[in-house]
């Protein structure tokens, strides 16, 4: 019973935690992948929007999570769900330079593009499959990696 | 006008991303999430597709019906667009993280790797932006 109403408020609380991201996205016009290749185009007409979004956002968790992590534990969950990784190794560099060159080619990360998805925006039609293609091709390496270990 | 949407946008994803941890303690990692769904365990794939539900039914009303909202770019490349879809799923999962999970969570946990990330993924956006802009033409 317990584990039933516990089930069920992980549910809602992600639901309403996803709608408030949306949201934040819409308003933030980060759906609108102009915007940002207007903050990442250094030489071009400079859009300064993406960097108000992430440090707006970076700024508020900076401020709340502190309190968070000082409760021990999550309301819904036994604890919390954090990497300890500490290490900057090849693996984060280079994934995260294969990202960012993505995310400069078309202007779309995964959440605005998800949020794409939501209004039919053509871009997000061909965006959101290729890059589903690639964590999967992703999980495919990984695997065959680790039994060739 | 431009920059507060921005900053009242950005706070209202650093309050979902605080309201994810302090109910579920997860990170709200949009790759994450989502590569979860895809590879993960039954028991957890409920709140991720939630999450993803919330994200894309909440931001879907806003920009369909608000005067604000931008009208969505929709000419680029389709070519453009299927490589850099497969990099950003490829390397947001092989760098355990993209914007939303070293940016906006990583950058408030003071995760150095999230910061060795972010930097990362920023200098090499901004390259790719002036090569593909710039040298090759693609607008």
């Amino acid at each position: 019973m317990s584990g039933h109403a516990g089930l069920s408020g992980v549910t809602l609380s992600a639901l309403a935690s996803g709608a408030l991201f949306g949201l934040g996205l819409a308003i933030s016009g980060m759906t609108d992948a102009r915007r940002v290749l207007g903050f990442l185009d250094v030489s071009g007409a400079f859009d300064p929007s993406l960097l108000y979004v992430l440090g707006g956002a970076a700024a508020t968790t900076l401020l709340l999570f502190r309190g968070v992590l000082r409760r021990g534990r999550p309301l819904f969950a036994d604890r919390f769900g954090l990497s300890d990784a500490r290490q900057i190794d090849a693996r984060l560099i280079g994934g995260a330079a294969i990202f960012g060159i993505g995310w400069g080619i078309a202007g779309y990360c995964p959440g605005p593009a998800l949020a794409g998805l939501g209004v039919g925006s053509i871009e997000a039609l061909w965006f959101v499959p290729a890059m589903l293609a690639g964590m999967t091709a992703h999980r495919l390496v990984e695997r065959r990696m680790a039994t060739a270990r | 006008m431009d920059a507060i949407s921005a900053l009242a946008g950005g706070m209202l994803i650093g309050l979902a991303a605080t309201l994810l941890l302090w109910l579920n303690g997860r990170v709200a990692g949009v790759s994450g999430i989502l590569g979860g769904l895809l590879s993960g365990t039954r028991g957890d794939r409920g709140w991720r597709a939630a999450f993803l539900v919330g994200l894309v039914a909440a931001s879907a009303p806003y920009l369909a019906l608000a005067p604000a909202a931008p009208d969505l770019r929709s000419d680029f490349s389709r070519l453009g667009l299927v490589v850099a879809g497969l990099l950003v799923g490829f390397g947001a999962r092989m760098g355990n993280g993209c914007t939303s999970g070293h940016g906006v969570c990583g950058l408030g946990r003071l995760s150095r790797r999230s910061f060795a990330a972010v930097l990362t993924f920023l200098l090499a956006a901004i390259a790719t932006t002036f090569v593909v802009r710039h040298l090759m033409g693609v607008a």
